[in-house]
């Protein structure tokens, strides 16, 4: 039973992990209508740029303040040097440029700061134990972490005036446009505000799995199965599916004789193929597309 | 001619298409194949000449390099059927090279089954799956597709490992290199070079006549209007799933002339990163053109190993921005160069 | 298929300029265009065997009469190594590193026989196809003497095929499979470093000594390299009391091991045996320490030692990690006057300033280059044979940054080099050996099989 606890624990920091980067994709995908490969390494980046603030000795609750500024003014440069080339084309593109992101970024990262691994100052005290079952505060810590996440940007796109005005322009671009909004910002800003999130995902995950350059690699995968689970356009959803993820990973590995360790990879595709069948229909539109 | 609305996808693209964010593709469009370059035939049979050749001529590492080269340009020329012909993003067919290279390798390696008829095995099976995948697969709207294959790349790996008893796990498998038969009297690096070279045309012929078919018009229609294409009377799903189950077909026999050619598969030679280089190595070379995937199997073998000199993740550096480039500035890839290239030179030919 | 009237539809919207009117020839065309390519095929295929370039392989003459010799000369050797420079096990790279500032320091000294080293170093990034372009490149374009070195099993195995066909020596290969030494169907591959199969078995015989009773979780990689060393754990302490009561795998793709590690630890084993590469080790290590009702003889195997790992432990948390070793560790006090580290550092500096010195890869690529240099003094002919007979007659050679006591020995049937290894204490920010030199061989006899075929699925926990 302690195992159990543990395990689930273990899951959800991991999870939580998922759903940070889940919701930088759906952040993505609901501005933009493009699914972004290169969110991972783009948050393997921030973490990167974490790293190297910590490593000039900045105290990490300075450090973390300006890589989210680095992180969401990067996003905007992404998107308004490269993206904006590719908005509104059909699927090559999009994916393309994003692989090819993907792939600079990666390699860039193993230019400046070596394939080696480091490890990551864990901000949230080492242990904790409750009951017979010990585990980290880290793991409760990036729970929470994520849930003030989605609470300020929730407040932020329903009680402030350019979360409405960005919500305007996901819901329809063109009428925002004709109200005299612009567009291009806005959609430069919700590149850069997923940028941030994901920075937030990347920072959360580097001390648990350690920073190298090939560290979000597996974690892509499992948050474009919480994604997927959103359709892409549900942020709780996604969360939620993120949080699920990880916690359905580790006790599958365990319990699901099948499974086994060596193919968990296979939950995320699992649940991917599951959700795009039972949806039937168009993907994509179901969930509750109005949050925010 | 372009319409950025295929009926399913989300609002969100639709509604950025409108709002100005966007570049015409120049040169992409269906109906662009007027004839640049008036020599074509003259052209054509100069580089089969050289082809056939080429093995007498240059060592037997240039030979195993223009080898690969074919070999990448056939399973690019089966992506191209998906992604530059169909409009459709596959990041799985390293999972059908997997599947022909293991058919290779078990038949021939472990079985002892005479090389030649490892390819007929593995074009049926990987027809058949791609055409049975091919069907449900395409039915995903916009991005849902590149996503499901990028996690069923990410699977491939282990799930070869665990079955291990078939496979040889993660030690792989050697594979057999065909040998010339001794009338021939030829290395056998040239022999391999003439075998590929040979499926190659094959392949290429065949891509050409199924393009220039009926099927391969009805597929151009559905990629650049699926409405408009299904008013008309075109079937998009038949057509697209036709069109998946040859690109898988195409894939398999590049794995299966792949084991022969490296003589080993092992689960870390189809990771995610085989998939990526080969949706690269389309944009690269130049999507829905013919020259395009052998021009994108130049780059695959060649770059890599120039890029290396710099410094060790040069190669890396260097194709990512090459994809983000070309995607920018020359959708129609290094075919679409070489076109135009062709083009002035006809023109200044032609006018002198 | 559509019928016709959508035929004509499709062909109607697919084609918006009037010139592409005439397709019928054109299709006929290629068709036409294949079959006559097939037909020049099978015309010049009687032509074959002749080729305008590459003459014969040199060969020696005397007393080593029809030995091949390319790739050396009276004043030269040139060398080939591929590394994974870049990609995910880049961090491998540094044996490079290692090696090239070793020849440098010998090719200073006059080089061996008044032959100077000539390396040649390329990147496969870990993955075998690439592996097999660039030993294609190494031996048929650079006309390398001999591979020297290929990093980790995929790439050794892949390349291995090759080198015995063109009868190219593939020597010291860096990984650990025991099948590079027990595979007799390839005699011109040997591997260098202790197999995983030897160091499990100073693992166990540790164990068996000082914890007879002991309970052991396992985490391993599921490759040849987890399998490897779990199998000949799992064999060598056959017939003890030791027991492993919880296993785990994990994929190289995995994004963490956060969920093996909270099922090992629910197992509350003595001890847990860390079968991991550097960045698992790391995350296992962490989890450990986290864990605080948990605390077991931590056990990690030398492939995930590294100093950015070692850095990250908390001593605190961990009580005792314990490895097992065979080259000195620059790191440890006790070598800070050795001679043979103090020329090391002083190379290094030299000829790979970038390379960090404390770096087990380093050290490794160091003393493999020592080990090799030993073999090219060895050789009797100065031929591909020559270096072989060489590297597979090995007579207790000694190589200053091994450990004292360890030293290089092969033989007929024993393709091992090196088979004696120590445990070590992780203290103080360094590996401090204890206890004696473990002669696996003497203790446990030769290493039998080479876990080739064996059986996946058993993972399972």
């Amino acid at each position: 039973m302690a195992g159990l606890l543990l395990q689930i624990v273990q899951g959800l920091s991991l999870g939580a992990v998922y759903a940070g980067l889940a919701l930088a994709l759906v952040l993505v995908h609901r501005f933009n209508g493009i699914v972004n490969f290169a969110q991972g390494e783009l948050a393997m980046l921030s973490a990167y740029v974490a790293w190297q603030l910590l490593d000039a000795g900045l105290p990490f609750w300075a450090a973390l303040p300006v890589t989210l500024a680095v992180s969401l003014v990067g996003g905007m440069l992404v998107e308004r040097s490269i993206i904006r080339r590719v908005e509104g084309d059909r699927e090559l593109a999009p994916v393309a440029v994003t692989v090819g992101l993907m792939v600079f970024v990666n390699a860039a990262a193993g230019l400046v700061w070596s394939f080696a691994v480091r490890s990551f100052p864990n901000p949230f005290p080492a242990a904790l134990s409750f009951g017979s079952a010990q585990s980290g505060f880290s793991a409760l810590g990036v729970l929470g972490v994520v849930a003030v996440m989605m609470l300020l940007l929730h407040a932020f796109f329903r009680h402030t005036g350019a979360g409405l005005i960005m919500r305007a322009v996901a819901a329809d671009p063109v009428a925002a446009r004709l109200s005299g909004v612009r567009v291009g910002r806005v959609l430069g800003l919700g590149w850069g505000l997923a940028a941030a999130v994901g920075a937030i995902a990347g920072i959360l995950v580097a001390p648990l799995l350690f920073l190298e350059p090939n560290m979000m690699g597996g974690v892509l995968v499992y948050a474009f199965a919480a994604a997927v689970v959103g359709g892409f356009r549900d942020p709780v959803a996604a969360v939620v599916a993120g949080l699920g993820l990880g916690v359905a990973e580790t006790l599958a590995g365990t319990y699901v004789a099948f499974v086994g360790a060596d193919l968990k990879v296979i939950v995320p595709l699992l649940v991917i193929v599951a959700v795009l069948v039972l949806r039937r229909g168009p993907a994509g539109t179901a969930g509750t597309a109005g949050q925010w | 001619m372009r319409h950025g609305n295929d009926g399913r996808e989300g609002t969100g693209v639709n509604a950025v298409a409108q709002t100005g964010h966007r570049r015409l593709a120049v040169g992409r469009m269906a109906g662009d194949r007027r004839r640049v370059w008036p020599w074509q035939r003259t052209t054509l049979a100069a580089l089969a000449v050289a082809a056939c050749a080429a093995p007498f001529v240059l060592e037997p590492y240039r030979v195993f390099q223009l080898t690969m080269v074919l070999v990448y340009g056939i399973a690019l020329l089966g992506l191209n059927l998906v992604v530059g012909h169909g409009g459709r993003v596959s990041l799985g067919h390293g999972a059908f090279l997997a599947i022909g290279a293991y058919i290779a390798a078990i038949m021939t390696g472990r079985l002892g089954v005479p090389y030649p008829l490892a390819l007929p095995v593995a074009a049926l099976v990987t027809f058949g799956l791609g055409l049975a995948l091919g069907r449900p697969a395409l039915r995903l709207s916009g991005p849902y597709l590149a996503v499901v294959t990028f996690v069923t790349a990410a699977v491939v790996p282990p799930v070869i490992k665990r079955f291990g008893t078939v496979t040889g796990g993660s030690m792989g498998l050697s594979v057999p290199v065909p040998s010339p038969p001794s009338w021939t009297g030829l290395a056998e690096d040239q022999w391999l070079y003439l075998l590929v070279l040979a499926v190659a045309a094959v392949a290429f012929a065949a891509a050409r006549n199924l393009l220039e078919s009926r099927a391969g018009r009805a597929l151009t229609a559905v990629r650049e209007n699926p409405a408009a294409a299904e008013i008309l009377g075109v079937r998009p799903g038949s057509h697209r799933a036709l069109a998946f189950g040859w690109s898988a077909m195409y894939a398999g026999v590049a794995g299966t002339l792949y084991a022969w050619v490296v003589g080993f598969v092992s689960p870390d030679s189809f990771t995610v990163t085989l998939s990526i280089v080969l949706l690269a190595a389309v944009v690269i070379g130049g999507p829905g053109s013919l020259a395009g995937p052998l021009l994108g199997g130049v780059f695959v073998t060649f770059v890599p190993a120039a890029a290396q000199r710099a410094g060790d993740a040069i190669p890396g550096i260097v194709s990512g921005l090459l994809i983000i480039v070309v995607v920018c500035f020359a959708p129609t890839g290094l075919a679409g160069l070489l076109r135009m290239a062709a083009g002035g030179v006809a023109r200044r030919l032609g006018r002198g | 298929m559509t019928g016709g009237m959508s035929y004509g539809a499709a062909r109607a919207v697919a084609r918006s300029t009037p010139r592409g009117a005439a397709r019928g020839p054109a299709v006929r065309g290629a068709a036409v265009r294949g079959a006559a390519m097939a037909a020049a095929l099978v015309l010049v295929l009687p032509l074959g065997g002749c080729r305008l370039t590459g003459g014969p392989e040199a060969v020696a003459t005397g007393s080593c009469a029809g030995q091949q010799v390319t790739g050396i000369t009276e004043d030269t050797v040139k060398v080939g190594g591929i590394y994974p420079l870049s990609g995910p096990a880049s961090a491998y790279g540094l044996i490079a590193s290692g090696v090239r500032a070793y020849f440098g320091h010998v090719n200073d000294g006059g080089g061996v026989d008044g032959r100077k080293i000539e390396f040649l170093v390329r990147d496969d990034g870990y993955q075998p196809a690439r592996a097999v372009e660039e030993v294609r490149r190494l031996v048929e374009l650079e006309e390398v003497f001999t591979i020297f070195q290929t990093v980790g099993t995929p790439s050794t195995a892949a390349v291995r095929d090759y080198a015995g066909r063109r009868r190219v020596p593939q020597v010291f290969v860096a990984t650990g499979a025991s099948r590079w030494g027990t595979d007799g169907g390839y005699p011109w591959t040997i591997g260098y470093q202790p197999s995983y199969v030897a160091e499990a078995r100073v693992y166990a015989q540790h164990l068996k000594e000082t914890m007879p009773w002991a309970t052991v979780a396992v985490l391993y990689q599921n490759d040849d390299f987890g399998r490897d060393l779990r199998d000949g754990f799992a064999d060598a302490i056959r017939g003890s009391e030791v027991r492993i009561v919880a296993e785990q795998s994990y994929e190289v793709t995995d994004p963490g091991v956060q969920g093996q590690l909270a099922n090992l630890a629910s197992s509350g084993a003595d001890v847990l045996l860390s079968v991991t590469t550097p960045k698992f080790g790391a995350q296992a290590l962490a989890v450990d320490a986290a864990v605080t009702s948990w605390n077991p003889l931590h056990i990690l195997n030398s492939v995930a030692v590294s100093p950015a790992v070692m850095e990250t432990v908390d001593t605190g948390k961990v009580p005792e990690i314990v490895s097992a070793v065979y080259q000195k560790d620059p790191a440890n006090p006790e070598w800070e006057d050795d001679p043979a580290v103090e020329v090391y550092r002083r190379s290094l500096l030299s000829y790979a300033p970038e390379a960090d010195p404390a770096a087990p890869q380093t050290v490794f690529g160091w003393t493999v280059a020592q080990a090799f240099v030993e073999a090219l003094r060895r050789m009797e002919c100065p031929t591909r044979e020559g270096l072989l007979e060489a590297v597979r007659n090995l007579d207790d050679v000694p190589v200053d940054t091994l450990l004292p006591g360890i030293t290089l020995s092969t033989g007929p049937g024993d393709g091992f080099p090196i088979e004696s290894m120590m445990l070590a204490r992780f203290e103080e920010g360094h590996w401090a050996p204890f206890g004696k030199v473990i002669d696996t061989r003497a203790v446990f006899g030769p290493v039998r099989t080479a876990s080739e075929d064996s059986p996946a699925g058993s993972s399972a926990g």
